[in-house]
């Protein structure tokens, strides 16, 4: 297996050899900058009118892998990049079930791709096993570095050193029905704003008794589903669900299980769609497009594919008293250890931070972006909605979680957390703290 | 006397002629297997190997092989959260299935064998789902089954069957047999073609001479069909014990080993110690091994068990 690693190097090196010869016909006519130290003189790249933060634009073939979810908006990014550098992007997306296996076996063979976004709840995972290159001085150097919402670089740094920047977010938001919250009398522009309200739309909307029609939905068989819609009603309310170093997992709380009871007692007053108990993830979006829920908790990027069917209502995420607060998910993304053109890989990360690709790719697509500056852009400005997505993924209580093992402690199929919510929700209801430990227990590995 | 003398060395001649011919036979042999040879050791003996040093090392899925960590893969195998409910699961599917598929493939195999009409239809419409890919017809049913969209509980409910909708993959029991029926809807076709040909392969002879004697249709199946189908069912025994022991791609795509963690099957804790979470490579293996090591043993009492009465 070891042998594979020439494989990947020799297309790179011819890569170089090419990219050297383009870089020395160009040279006369360019201004400079890039990093010249790492190449001979005579034949050195740069970047076109470029700043030494910007990285090295010389004509490199730069790979890089993302899931399938991310598809949209890689290809529009890499597209956009691809459009105006001479370093040119080659996109691999990979289905979202083999995405683990292809990196880790890519990784026992020296053979990632120069740049590969990861799911940002396995990042700590994946910065432990020492996947990715650092970049903590090169992310220092952005002039906008503090502007970068910190989210997904927190994620990403593992022992202080910073490996990831934030590719694509997706956040996790309260949606609602605006049509049906007109028939049960409440008001079509005010969402929940407590957990307890929250609780009184959704028993209002079902009382409204309509056929196929019910308060709210949850992927109640769907770890990773409840993660990015649960987790925010606690961090709103002012608490956290592990510690810090994601070794302990805190959801015995008050707080926590004052969650759960709202679950629970719309669950048993039959306010949840009955589909709920089986919901695995794969459809968990399906019925409020439909139009058959009344409010839930529900990723803001399919803002724009409710829209089509439904007249859509748009809050944060709210705790027990109030608050507001989203899941950060989504994906980061670093430069790989196996790259041998990390100053090239870099150009395409700082342009990702750029205002081109922010506001022009993001922004202009919907997509909420990484920088807090650029939140109020021409395109989010069409959409009061929209403006408040980024106003919520900048609140202090919008997070995203770290821990080494959160895979295997919540995204999982077999994943101890399934057990615990299913149990406080559809089960005994009594078995929080047992559940609680066996978290603990796996997150503490 | 003189031309009855044989000299050592004419006697040696043809000898060594013959020799070297069974030497050449001998060297084209090889040269015949050696293409075979050649796939078993690259495509099934290497990576065998492989298995074995990786359940003996400290190998993850990132971190790559540590060195050798003997036997604390195996202890942590055997004390896995899920390991000996997944060998029941296993075992209860392996049993449920195959009593089901292969009694019902029987069943269609004589029906199929016994009219004439309707056997053309009949054959394609059983085979037809054997043309569909495991992971697609799992696919189907789980459209089939879901909650959300699936046809099936609104027939049900229209034509009066049940007044509530059936919770097809909510319940651990209605998890396990809606993956069966899945699996004897995709196979029964498979193993009837099977035992089509074994009944074929018995002479019509035979039953004329057991009419003769008087015989009735029960006793004809119990004495004369099912001995002589002896070979056919053990071949299909054995495939279909096999393939169950070994599933995946339903309960993956099905039921993710949900609800609760009851239909986790042996290979899907494989799977998940490999990449979901643990991504602990060496763990994996040493399940595998294990797995490996079960089904070797598996077989040779089947084996010894179906091949008994013919010897």
């Amino acid at each position: 297996m070891r042998s594979i690693r020439t494989r990947g190097g020799r297309p790179i090196a011819s890569v170089i050899a090419v990219a050297a010869m383009v870089a020395g016909l160009a040279a006369c006519s360019s201004s400079g900058g890039g990093d010249a130290t790492t190449n001979p003189p005579g034949d050195t790249p740069t970047a076109a009118d470029g700043e030494a933060w910007e990285g090295v634009d010389d004509g490199t073939t730069l790979t890089l892998w993302t899931r399938a979810p991310m598809e949209a908006q890689a290809n529009l990014l890499v597209d956009a990049y691809n459009a105006s550098h001479q370093n040119q992007v080659q996109l691999t997306i990979v289905p979202n079930d083999d995405y683990v296996a292809k990196v880790g076996a890519a990784a026992g063979s020296g053979d990632l791709p120069d740049l590969f976004a990861a799911d940002i709840v396995y990042v700590p995972n994946w910065t432990q096993a020492g996947l990715f290159t650092d970049i903590t001085d090169r992310i220092a150097s952005l002039p906008f570095a503090a502007d970068i919402n910190p989210a997904h670089i927190d994620a990403g740094t593992y022992d202080g050193v910073k490996y990831v920047l934030p590719f694509v977010h997706d956040l996790s938001v309260m949606f609602w029905n605006k049509d049906l919250y007109r028939e049960a009398g409440l008001d079509p522009e005010q969402g929940p704003t407590t957990l307890a309200e929250f609780k009184e739309q959704a028993l209002a909307i079902q009382a409204l008794g309509k056929e196929g029609v019910y308060g709210t939905y949850f992927g109640g068989n769907c770890g990773g589903c409840n993660v990015f819609t649960w987790f925010p009603m606690i961090w709103a309310s002012g608490e956290d669900v592990m510690n810090a170093d994601g070794t302990e997992a805190l959801l015995n709380s008050d707080v926590a299980q004052e969650v759960f009871t709202t679950w629970r007692d719309l669950w048993e007053a039959g306010a949840v769609a009955p589909g709920s108990r089986d919901e695995t993830g794969a459809t968990w979006t399906g019925p409020f497009q439909e139009g058959n829920i009344g409010v839930m908790p529900y990723p803001a990027t399919l803002l724009a594919t409710a829209d089509q069917t439904i007249d859509v209502g748009l809050g944060g995420i709210p705790g027990i008293d109030g608050g507001v607060s989203t899941f950060i998910g989504g994906d980061g993304i670093g430069i790989s250890k196996d790259s041998k053109v990390t100053d090239q890989a870099w150009n395409f990360l700082a342009w990702l931070m750029s205002e081109d690709a922010q506001v022009g790719v993001l922004a202009r697509h919907g997509d909420v972006g990484a920088r807090m500056d650029l939140t109020d852009n021409e395109f989010s400005s069409a959409d009061p909605r929209v403006v408040l997505v980024n106003e919520i993924a900048a609140d202090p209580n919008s997070k995203t979680p770290f821990s080494v093992n959160f895979q295997q402690g919540f995204n999982a199929t077999d994943a101890p957390w399934l057990t615990l919510f299913r149990n406080a929700v559809f089960g005994s209801g009594d078995s929080v703290e047992a559940d609680n430990a066996a978290i603990t227990a796996v997150l503490g590995q | 006397m003189a031309t009855t003398t044989i000299t050592p060395s004419a006697a040696a001649a043809p000898r060594r002629r013959r020799v070297s011919r069974v030497r050449r036979r001998a060297a084209l042999g090889w040269a015949y297997a050696s293409p075979t040879g050649v796939f078993v050791v690259v495509f099934f003996i290497l990576p065998v190997v492989l298995v074995g040093q990786m359940s003996v090392s400290d190998w993850g899925l990132f971190a790559g092989n540590k060195g050798i960590n003997a036997p604390d893969n195996f202890t942590a195998a055997f004390a896995a959260a899920h390991f000996w409910p997944a060998i029941v699961f296993t075992l209860k599917y392996t049993v449920v299935t195959t009593v089901i598929l292969l009694g019902l493939a029987l069943a269609l195999a004589l029906l199929v064998q016994e009219s004439n009409r309707w056997k053309n239809l009949l054959r394609t419409a059983i085979l037809v789902p054997s043309a569909l890919g495991l992971a697609s017809a799992s696919l189907l049913f789980y459209a089939l089954y879901s909650p959300q969209s699936g046809p099936i509980n609104p027939w049900l409910q229209s034509l009066g069957v049940v007044t509530e909708p059936i919770s097809f993959l909510g319940t651990a029991t209605s998890a396990l047999w809606s993956t069966v029926f899945l699996i004897v809807w995709r196979f029964a076709g498979f193993y009837m073609l099977l035992l089509m040909v074994g009944l074929q392969g018995i002479s019509g002879d035979v039953y004329e001479a057991a009419r003769i004697d008087g015989a009735g249709r029960w006793q004809t199946f119990t004495r004369i069909t099912l001995p002589l189908l002896r070979p056919s069912l053990a071949l299909c025994t054995i495939l279909c014990i096999t393939g169950s022991l070994l599933a995946f791609d339903q309960f993956f795509i099905l039921t993710k080993g949900g609800p609760d963690n009851t239909t986790i099957t042996i290979v899907q804790l494989i799977y998940s110690a490999a990449f979901a979470g643990r991504n602990n490579l060496g763990l994996a293996a040493a399940l595998s091994v294990i797995v490996l090591a079960a089904l070797l043993l598996i077989n040779l009492v089947q084996f010894r068990g179906l091949r008994g009465k013919d010897s």
